[in-house]
């Protein structure tokens, strides 16, 4: 069914001067939507010109609506000659398609010009009408929900996670068409960045088409990419997690009208009378009165439980069998799908069960073998393969599911290597699977779950481990078997107990490589990568073990490849695990005893060593509580190497090759010194220079240990590049290079920064490619935070002083209740918060549990609720100022008075899911926009350096000029996934290509907020209570 | 191990105010990286000389984007590509804009053209301020000139509008202006001893006093040229030295009001029809663009050098001068509207009599009642 699609052309400043001789240009635009262009009057005269345009009207269909961009070319009129562009504009309308996002994209959009930049900017207005879809549109999937935020966002809640859904499509590369020789480079970046904008808005509306068919609304943590394969075409493929969302009223909490829904839903809540501490209710459908294009064919009801009750059952003893029959509820949750895999890094509590460790898989390519370039076939097959693969990984580490799940490439030439990581985890299937789950294993699950040490405990059978290992047991709840180090590509837990605080770590690595041809290069490069990866992970090691710490979270490690040399970078975040039992120290053994200068160079090197290791625990405050051996119950084992990467090399010919890089028997922690190269290894290890102090970083969304931030942020992007001298490179000078490349870059943040202190660095993505023989490119995006010092000294705390803060957390999300209970009468509410308030709410105001438990009747329960809600609400107040919990959100508001700027409206961009001291309160749409500059005056443009610079700017501030037209003012998980810079100094050429994607959000300050909500409560008390009166 | 490319894009453009000096003195990278590492930055945090280096080539660079936008600063409040918090844009545009004392003394008057420009060689070597500083400022002194030149209504207003300069720095600026279109000569070494602050306070009077904009703010002019008319009627205020009767009644109505209030009474009483032509002449000789522009000069030598040489002090000369222009509207037969000319011209004299700027605002707080009965002469002429 058609849409239609309403432009308007408001006015235009500051563009270029066109006339030479008038110092003035005479502008017009045209506006074009798939085969339909309009044009605006020329306004003489003027760099300011004023169309007033009508409204240009396009009647299309949705599934164009999805796959084109709005176009919008500024031109110049000239008489005699050609008319000349003065730039473009695109405009993703995909945000108007679903029903709670923008309804109108209205602003300034700066004018681009893959050759000039930005030449000033245009005031437009679109709007969408939509007829009311009533057949089951079939190729286009409008009112899907997209989002890049690898979590569940903020202001929803997940019904059901399904799984995964990838696509791909494949086209010609415009820049290697042969027209491409005839044409200008302006016309072929622009033909390219309109293939691309095509590409990826068809990509989505498959991918919606899938969500449909799994019947969700949402994909979350939508990750699209792109690979330029040179000859053989341009891939856009995206991947995602399916979700079924349902919007959170409470964000509406200071809208105080009921929502519309309540009405109708009046009778839809089927109330079953509580039996022993659980229940029951009947969920109502998604979002009804609203999204009335979507849901009409389509409502998901999903009983859920709730639980009040105190089971005392036994965790440890029931462990086992409990174990197999969790696996056996899960696996067939997950079996219906093809593939278990989940791109989401944080979860609603309850979902992670047990985390087994990373998975990866890697396969090299070529890319002139392919037999039908133009078709997607032979690269579905592919990832398939690889896919297919990190599910084996995943069930030999007992695990039927893959979170944290990523994918990229790496081309150079014909060569391509795809790789994919992940988490094997085992998943709570409530969340998986539409169907009731049997009452007495929730309930069980609920008690493993409820102890916050659960996902550490190994999902694998103690018996028969897939690789040699030594467990402990649970240094937390004593009753579960855990590994001693524990590497995962997901974010830390929120309810993870972590001892001090966490830090980046990176292993880097470089290895020469021969130049060769096809076949030979492909071999050349899957026989590499084995040895790269043991020692990138070797490097890990040893550096988690330097810190003192015994878990790595966020963990990413990318591989490029290059004419002559492979890279590793491998980013992850440290922490101290207070579930894991504490890491040993690294000894240094010599190869060459009864030298006696050679065995005090050794003791000197060891005591250097473990002074570092000293000094890492004082600055990351690590010191674990003693633990006495005797409680431990068995035996601490040495110390030896547990976690394993499992992974593959697989050729073209599809060999499969197994490593096992638990190295044997052999202790891992004992480095030897035989050689220069072991030297090196060692003196690389201690190279690594803290940051200075009041700095910290990590490469996850929040810092471990640290929850008090206040709400300055800034968001950078830092490109460097170097050459290399190709005199005799040998590995070892090539490791140093790369080493001090990250190394300088990094202390060139620090004190670029150092106005923020204290501060951490968030969510510190590197990026490496080589774009050519001897350059090495590093691409760094990250968001500084500033925290408050005062309460930083206070983060060592206790679990117990951890869970009164978790609850008085809870008690501030307790705010938005009282409007759910007199909006939605109490039928459809997320019910693990629902008890999790219940609980909090309890211990806080002092209700006995037995007063819980005896509460016999529903409407009991609402008076209770009532009750509690308003000692709640009213201890909240206090706690608010005692506690800034991290993860929901919430965060201690020290913002500086805000900005009021007249003109430009401030828009802030995060990696990010949040952005702290606010709370966001609207998701707009997905961001997803690709650029292409060009230059053939590089040396005037201030060198590369300058142009760079210059582009990196313009991208954001398109970036932002889009969030601001969609009335939006951030974007939150924003990611560049691509910069790919060319140069040719010779000719004075530059080219770069840039991708980015976010979530553009609205948020509201918290200062804001509190003034609201400090009023709401009271008022909702009343009305609730007096409901609850009416009702008895 | 080379660096090709280097670069830091912050989402809020990041202004390091101390680099942000040292780029507007036009220090090379390579000096003011020397300058940071004296100033002690790398112990403070510990940096290296790399980091440092890369750190200012970056702030240059994002300088050197901005400038663009600060040659008009209004687009700086308006254009999408740099984020910038309205605090740190005020920054930007008024430490731009701010200039050397050293530097506007030595092109003041002169005409912004491009001869001037190339005796910046010059002007930088004496004042020691870098070439590319000289520039800026001159650019910018031009550019502002270039700007308001044709425009209607208050020079300050004007400049302020679209310069979005601190009221201050646009009062200094429509002196700068007003100066450079009347080509006022202060370069003369007996003008050495005048402060840039002395001639804007001039400046200030001279555009409240004598500009069409002053006679008739409904008028379509501006502030920037001198009233012709005025100067004109200037002329008539030779009768006051030209007929010895007059001169004499002026002469002893002043010093019969001054007597025992002056410390150098007697020398005024011997000077006083010298210092009366002085005056006199040098107002009407005010017709002529060479004699407007000697205006200065010609003061000094025939008022501040002859009481300088009698030792009066500043308090003295306040007095007289008062006076002086308070007895000509009791003599008969005057016309009331040469009163007010002559008043203007002893608040020019008062900062050129004395080395404290101080003074000049003392002064300025009797001026308010004065302009008044000065305009109102005017209405009435």
């Amino acid at each position: 069914m058609p849409g239609k699609l309403k432009v308007k052309i408001v006015a235009g400043r500051h563009l270029p001067v066109m006339d030479r001789a008038s110092d003035l240009t005479d502008a017009f635009v045209e506006v074009k939507f798939g085969n339909t262009t309009f044009k605006t009057d020329v306004y003489l005269k003027s760099l300011n010109p004023q169309w007033n345009s009508e409204w240009f009207k396009f009647e299309v269909d949705d599934e164009d609506l999805q796959d084109e961009p709005l176009q919008i070319t500024v031109l110049d009129h000239d008489t005699y000659s050609a008319n000349d562009a003065i730039g473009k504009v695109y405009i993703d309308i995909d945000p108007l398609l679903y029903s709670e996002a923008a309804t109108v994209i209205s602003g300034w959009f700066p004018i681009y010009d893959t050759i000039h930049g930005i030449r000033g900017e245009i005031n437009v207005v679109v709007k969408v009408d939509l007829f009311n879809d009533l057949n089951r549109f079939r190729q286009s999937s409008c009112g899907v929900k997209f989002f890049c935020t690898t979590s569940i966002p903020k202001c929803y809640r997940a019904v059901i996670i399904h799984g995964f859904v990838e696509e791909l499509v494949v086209n010609e590369d415009p820049e290697y068409q042969w027209i491409d020789r005839i044409r200008t480079p302006r016309a072929s970046n622009e033909a390219r960045q309109r293939l691309i904008s095509l590409m990826s808005g068809e990509l989505q509306r498959k991918i919606g088409l899938k969500v449909l068919e799994m019947r969700g609304n949402a994909v979350v943590g939508y990750l699209q990419c792109f690979d330029l394969e040179g000859e053989s075409g341009l891939v856009v493929r995206a991947i995602g997690t399916a979700c079924t969302l349902d919007k959170l009223s409470s964000p509406a909490a200071f809208l105080p009208a009921c929502n519309s829904p309540s009405k109708e839903m009046k009778e839809s809540p089927l109330v079953h009378p509580p039996s022993h501490g659980c229940r029951s209710t009947h969920n109502s459908p998604i979002h009804t009165a609203t999204g009335s294009r979507l849901t009409q064919n389509f409502s998901v009801s999903v009983p859920t439980l709730i639980y009040t009750g105190m089971g005392s059952g036994s965790a440890g003893k029931e462990g086992g069998p409990f174990k197999a029959l969790l696996r056996q509820q899960t696996q067939s949750a997950l079996e219906q799908r093809e593939f278990p895999f989940f791109t989401l890094t944080a979860f609603p509590p309850g979902f992670l069960v047990h985390v087994g460790g990373v998975v990866s898989a890697r396969s090299v390519k070529l890319l002139d073998r392919i037999h039908n370039p133009d078709e997607p076939e032979t690269r579905d097959a592919w990832w398939a393969e690889i896919r297919q693969e990190i599910k084996s990984h995943a069930k030999a580490l007992g695990c039927h599911a893959v979170v944290g799940y990523s994918e990229s490439t790496s081309i150079c030439e014909e060569v391509c290597i795809l790789s994919a990581s992940g988490t094997a985890a085992v998943l709570n299937p409530r969340f998986l699977q539409d169907g009731t789950v049997e009452g007495c294993l929730e309930q069980r699950l609920e008690e493993n779950l409820s102890t916050r040490c659960g996902f550490c405990h190994i999902p694998y059978d103690e018996l028969n481990m897939p690789f040699p290992a030594h467990l402990t047991y649970c240094y937390n709840c004593r009753k579960q078997k855990v590994p001693d180090v524990l590497f995962t590509t997901i974010d830390l837990p929120t309810d993870a107990t972590v001892i001090g605080k966490g830090c980046l770590i990176q292993a880097r690595l470089c290895r020469l490589k021969k130049k060769a041809q096809a076949e030979a290069n492909a071999t050349a490069i899957s026989n590499l990568l084995p040895f790269m990866e043991y020692e990138v992970h070797t490097q890990l090691m040893n550096k988690l073990k330097l810190k003192g710490m015994n878990a790595l979270f966020g963990l990413r490690i990318q591989i490029t490849v290059g004419e002559n040399m492979l890279m590793g970078l491998a980013s992850a975040t440290g922490v101290y695990l207070a579930a894991l039992p504490t890491p040993g120290g690294i000894q240094i053994a010599g190869k060459t005893p009864n030298d006696g200068s050679y065995e005090q160079h050794i003791s000197h090197m060891q005591k250097k060593i473990n002074d570092t290791i000293a000094k890492n625990k004082e600055l990351y405050e690590i010191n674990p509580p003693e633990i006495s051996e005797e409680i431990i119950g068995s035996p601490i084992p040495e110390p030896r190497q547990r976690s394993r990467l499992l992974r593959s090399q697989s050729e073209s010919s599809d060999e499969v090759t197994e490593l096992d890089l638990s190295h044997g028997k052999k202790d891992a922690f004992v480095l030897e010194i035989d050689d220069t190269d072991a030297m090196e290894d060692v003196h690389s290890l201690l190279t690594d220079v803290p940051p200075p102090s009041g700095f910290y970083s990590c490469n996850t969304e929040i810092m471990p240990g640290i929850n008090n931030w206040t709400s300055e942020i800034q968001m950078f992007t830092s490109v460097r590049v170097i050459r290399l001298s190709s005199l005799n490179l040998t590995n070892q000078a090539l490791n140093k290079n790369f080493n001090d490349l990250c190394e300088n870059l990094l202390k060139s943040l620090y004190f670029k920064l150092r106005s923020m202190i204290p501060c951490c660095l968030c969510h510190v993505n590197f990026t490496v490619s080589l774009p050519e023989d001897e350059l090495i490119q590093v691409t760094v995006t990250a968001v500084a935070i500033t925290f408050d010092k005062n309460q930083a000294l206070q983060t060592t705390k206790t679990p117990v002083e951890k869970s009164l803060q978790r609850a008085s957390t809870d008690n501030e999300e307790l705010l938005q209740f009282p409007l759910e209970l007199c909006s939605d009468s109490l039928h459809s509410h997320p019910f693990p918060p629902v008890k999790e308030h219940l609980e909090s709410a309890s211990s806080n105001s002092g209700i006995p549990a037995a007063q819980r438990d005896r509460c016999s009747s529903w409407i009991e329960l609402i008076k209770l609720k009532a009750q509690t809600i308003r000692r709640g609400s009213i201890k909240t107040t206090v706690t608010v100022e005692k506690a800034s919990p991290v993860g929901d959100g919430n965060f201690r508001n020290r913002s500086a008075p805000p900005c009021a700027n007249s003109t430009v409206g401030v828009v802030k961009m995060t990696p990010l899911s949040f952005i702290p001291g606010a709370k966001i309160t609207k998701y707009l749409g997905i961001i997803n926009m690709f650029f292409i500059r060009e230059t053939t005056s590089l040396r005037e443009e201030g060198g590369v350096s300058g142009f760079l610079h210059a582009f990196i700017a313009e991208v954001f501030a398109m970036v932002r000029a889009h969030v601001a037209a969609l009335g939006g003012n951030a974007v939150v998980s924003y990611i560049m996934k691509q910069c790919v810079f060319m140069e040719n100094p010779n000719k004075n050429q530059a080219q770069c290509l840039i991708n980015v994607s976010g979530d553009a959000v609205v948020f509201v300050r918290e200062s804001d907020l509190e003034v609201v909500s400090s009023q709401q409560p009271t008022t909702n008390c009343q009305s609730s209570c007096t409901e609850g009166e009416v009702t008895t | 191990m080379t660096s090709e490319l280097d670069i830091f894009v912050g989402n809020t453009t990041l202004i390091d105010e101390d680099v942000y000096r040292l780029w507007l003195d036009g220090y090379s990278v390579t000096d003011a990286v020397a300058l940071r590492v004296r100033s002690g930055i790398l112990e403070q945090t510990g940096a290296t000389a790399a980091v440092l280096q890369s750190d200012t080539m970056d702030h240059y660079r994002t300088f050197h984007m901005l400038e663009r936008l600060l040659h008009a600063p209004p687009k700086l409040l308006h254009q999408l590509i740099f984020q910038i918090p309205p605090s740190r844009q005020a920054l930007l545009i008024e430490r731009y804009y701010a200039f050397d004392e050293a530097f506007v003394r030595e092109v003041l008057g002169k005409k912004l053209s491009k001869g001037t420009k190339k005796d910046l060689d010059d002007i930088s070597t004496k004042t020691g301020i870098t070439l590319k500083s000289c520039r800026r400022q001159f650019d910018n002194f031009k550019r502002v000139f270039k700007v308001v030149e044709e425009m209607r209504g208050s020079l300050v207003d004007n400049i302020q509008q679209h310069f979005l300069l601190s009221d201050r720095l646009a009062r200094d600026y429509a002196a700068i202006v007003f100066f450079a279109n009347n080509r006022f000569e202060t370069g003369k070494k007996k003008l050495q001893y005048l402060s840039f602050g002395d001639f804007a306070f001039c400046a200030e009077l001279m555009i409240q006093n004598w500009t069409l904009g002053a006679v008739d703010s409904q008028m379509d002019d501006m502030d920037m040229d001198l009233d012709k008319e005025f100067l004109q009627d200037l002329k008539e205020l030779k009768v006051l030295v030209a007929d010895k009767d007059l001169l004499d009644l002026h002469k002893s109505l002043v010093c019969t009001a001054l007597r025992g209030k002056l410390g150098v009474f007697s020398e005024m009483e011997a000077n006083f029809k010298n210092l009366s032509r002085g005056l006199v002449n040098v107002a009407a000789k005010l017709t002529h663009n060479k004699d407007v522009r000697d205006l200065f000069v010609d003061l000094v030598e025939k008022f501040v050098e002859p009481c300088r040489s009698d030792h009066w002090p500043l308090s003295d000369v306040r007095f007289f001068l008062n006076q002086y222009s308070a007895s000509v509207h009791s003599l008969d037969g005057f016309r009331l509207e040469c009163g007010g000319t002559i008043w203007a011209h002893c608040n020019l004299h008062l900062p050129g009599s004395s080395n404290s700027p101080a003074s000049a605002f003392q002064v300025a707080g009797t001026t308010s009642v004065h302009h008044h009965a000065q305009q109102f002469f005017l209405y009435f002429q």
